[in-house]
């Protein structure tokens, strides 16, 4: 056990620190799942590239740093101290990334990655259709082999696309050989996908922006019509989606999508929210208060726990169900917080103008934390069966 | 004992119910996100006609004087359907005190609840002070427009300017119980409409080849929340009870039926959220409707934890 970070680490904090105190906008851009607000952090995202902080663990030769997990996790628990903007790349970089380093060609990586970096290019992710959502294996929209095109023609349609109003590209899943998927076996609906990556502005594809709960057009619905998709756009092998997809869900439930330092920084403004009711003559309320500790303490266990995670990660250990654990933990966990600014705000929580609007909204984004990224009673039959070894139904 | 409505209050609140039916539509509130008022103006002439703004007034004042306890499940069905009215501002504090009447509306802020609801369309402002209840004409107080979650309730900062308080401390108490009753009832309502509207989409939808709702997860998640409503309706009745007769512990029961119907409703907000999916996360969906009204309601006329703290004093007070 050594509980510190080396010299080079802390060094590593103190620039990060730095940076962010002499960069991060100030007053806070407009919500990046609007027009004008995802062109302003586009904006932010080059500044964060042209100083390679973007994709900070990735290598110096693609638009990062090298930079180990641990300067990774270090890098975003100051992002999220320095209350810097939401990443509206992050479905990209945190997503996509992770996957085209496993299965893509050195071709691909070279070609794709750097463009993600530098938010020239910005995906979505492409999952869910109307009638496929934690049943994702029920999708229906397919691909059509062109041969003499080189490459695929799309039909179908996906559903609660967030940012596809505003992404270039789009990753996701297709069904390449609806004979097998129509026999209903279990094998035939998984093995007959293949991941796809898309380019959106071309003819065929038709995006609709959705208005989510807060009332930003961050969903969209995306229809595919006879869209072309050359050979080099496709990720793995030929109906081998399902196993591509799934072999990087681990990093949208656990480490990366959603890190420890998201969650210390909101209980640290929670607990400065509330000793600011107090100093605005507020009542003391220990019920509130005790829960706020138990909040705290919460997002202490998760960065404990992460860093137990991260220490087998770097030992060459792969990541597995836990990830499940993770993800039940760190969205519930966000809902508890956004939940308890909310009672120290009483009547004033349900304004969205002046000086508290940003909880509101941070609650209504809490909220779906326990149905994104597999919903949290998903969640609960895979650590149920996988971790705990329970039957399958 | 006996703790149950008449027949009587079963019909009358059958007929409002069936009133709001054709008047509250889940589309009229959306009309009431964006109209320039906020307001249900055809539910509102229809709750008039039927009496309901005036069957607490005094029956000297042209009113049904009626109770607490005959109005409480018409409140409950003004929350099932979201009206977007300051019913419990009108009916159950202004009406009964002749601070309004007929079609006209009230409009009432109180250091627990600083911001009136539909202010700038109500004939009477009234705020509840500990000094007392004041009451003034809508075009002498300043009004400052601020905005709610909950696109319908048009919310307003007051100032009354020099206006004195013209009834005492006691009405400003009897008012403050009567806005928490009505309130509590209202949550109620909307608890039981997110529920409902939960358990038909849950035995609609459809994955891994069978309807969602017969997934246990799912069942479970919905039983809980009736469960908690189910212990919460007795108290808010209760306290409707406890007013009416003017029970000298009424304070503490309204406390008690605020905390559970805030409570409830809470639970069943996040319960039909989770249930719905990612259909219930955006507009297009009526849900967030009903959901943002009890977001904004749980934590109006005093939050769970501020009736929780009310309840203390008084208890720890007596041991
Ligand atoms: C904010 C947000 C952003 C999103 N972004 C994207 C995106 O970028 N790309 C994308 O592809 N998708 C996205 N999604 C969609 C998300 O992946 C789906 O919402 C999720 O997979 C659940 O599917 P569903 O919404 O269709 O709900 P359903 O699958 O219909 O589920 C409804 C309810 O039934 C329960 N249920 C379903 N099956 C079971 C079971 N077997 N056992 C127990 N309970 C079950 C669920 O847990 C849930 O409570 C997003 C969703 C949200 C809310």
């Amino acid at each position: 056990m050594d509980l510190t970070f080396s010299e080079s680490e802390e060094q590593f904090r103190s620039e990060v620190r730095e940076w962010l105190t002499v960069n991060v906008p100030k007053p806070a851009l407009p919500s990046g799942d609007t027009a004008p607000g995802f062109a302003l952090h586009l904006e932010w995202e080059r500044k964060l590239f042209d100083a390679r902080y973007s994709v900070v663990s990735w290598p110096s030769d693609l638009g990062g740093r090298d930079a180990t997990l641990w300067e990774w996790l270090i890098f975003e628990e100051e992002y999220w101290l320095a209350n810097a903007p939401q990443r509206v790349t992050q479905n990209g970089i945190f997503l996509l990334a992770p996957t085209i380093f496993e299965f893509g060609t050195a071709e691909q990586q070279r070609r794709l990655l750097p463009k993600m970096a530098s938010g020239e290019h910005t995906w979505c992710q492409g999952w869910s259709e109307p009638n496929a959502g934690s049943d994702l294996a029920g999708i229906s929209s397919r691909a059509v082999r062109d041969a003499s095109a080189g490459g695929w023609r799309l039909a179908g349609q996906k559903t609660w696309t967030t940012r596809g109003a505003f992404c270039t590209h789009l990753f996701g899943l297709f069904r390449t050989e609806p004979e097998a998927a129509a026999s209903g076996s279990r094998p035939g609906r998984h093995h007959s996908m293949t991941y796809f990556l898309v380019e959106l502005d071309q003819p065929g594809v038709t995006v609709r922006g959705v208005e989510r709960l807060d009332g930003d057009l961050g969903f969209a619905e995306v229809f595919f019509d006879d869209v072309f998709v050359p050979d080099d756009m496709v990720l793995g092998g030929v109906n081998e989606g399902w196993s591509v997809a799934m072999a990087t869900t681990g990093s949208e439930r656990g480490l990366t999508l959603r890190s420890p330092g998201r969650f210390l920084a909101t209980a640290q403004r929670l607990i400065e929210l509330c000793k600011e009711r107090i100093a605005s003559g507020g009542a003391r309320d220990q019920a509130v208060q005790d829960r706020i500790v138990q909040a705290w303490i919460d997002a202490e266990a998760y960065r404990w726990q992460t860093f137990g995670t991260v220490t087998r990660l770097v030992d060459g250990a792969k990541s597995g169900a836990e990830s499940s654990m993770v993800k039940l933990f760190w969205s519930e966990l966000d809902v508890r917080l956004q939940e308890l600014a909310l009672e120290l705000l009483g009547p004033h929580a349900e304004l969205i103008d002046g000086d508290f609007a940003h909880w509101m909204k941070a609650y209504e984004f809490a909220l779906a934390g326990p149905i994104y990224a597999g919903t949290n009673e998903i969640q609960r039959n895979v650590v149920a069966e996988r971790v705990l070894g329970l039957p399958r139904k | 004992m006996r703790f149950e409505f008449s027949q009587e209050q079963f019909q009358f609140r059958d007929a409002v119910r069936d009133v709001l039916a054709k008047t509250c539509q889940p589309g009229d509130v959306r009309e009431a996100w964006n109209n320039q008022t906020g307001r249900a103006p055809s539910a509102w002439a229809a709750l008039h006609d039927m009496g309901v703004l005036a069957m607490l007034a005094p029956t000297e004042a042209g009113g049904l004087g009626l109770t607490e306890l005959d109005i409480v499940l018409i409140l409950e069905e003004t929350g099932r359907c979201a009206l977007p009215e300051p019913i419990v501002e009108t009916a159950l504090i202004a009406a009964p005190e002749g601070w309004v009447n007929g079609t006209d509306s009230a409009s009432v802020s109180l250091p627990e609840s600083p911001f009136g609801v539909w202010t700038d369309t109500c004939a009477s402002v009234v705020t509840l002070t500990a000094d007392g209840v004041r009451v003034a004409p809508r075009e002498s107080v300043r009004l400052t427009q601020r905005e709610s979650v909950d696109g319908a309730r048009r919310l307003f900062a007051i100032d009354m300017g020099s206006t004195a308080p013209i009834a005492p401390v006691t009405s400003t108490a009897l008012a403050f119980r009567r806005g928490v009753l009505g309130t509590s009832a209202q949550l109620l309502g909307l608890a039981d409409r997110m529920i409902e509207m939960t358990v038909d989409y849950v035995k609609e939808r459809e994955q891994f080849g069978v309807k969602i709702g017969t997934f246990q997860a799912v069942k479970h998640h919905l039983a809980n929340a009736r469960t908690k409503l189910e212990f919460a309706r007795p108290l808010t009745y209760r306290a409707a009870a406890s007013l009416a007769s003017r029970d000298a512990l009424a304070s503490q029961h309204v406390s008690m039926a605020k905390v559970q119907s805030s409570d409830a409703a809470s639970l069943a907000a996040r319960v039909a959220l989770q249930c719905h999916g990612a259909i219930g996360y955006t507009t297009e969906c009526d849900l967030h409707l009903f959901m943002k009204r009890s977001w904004a309601l749980e934590r109006a006329w005093g939050a769970a934890n501020w009736h929780r703290r009310m309840i203390a004093q008084s208890l720890f007070e007596r041991l």
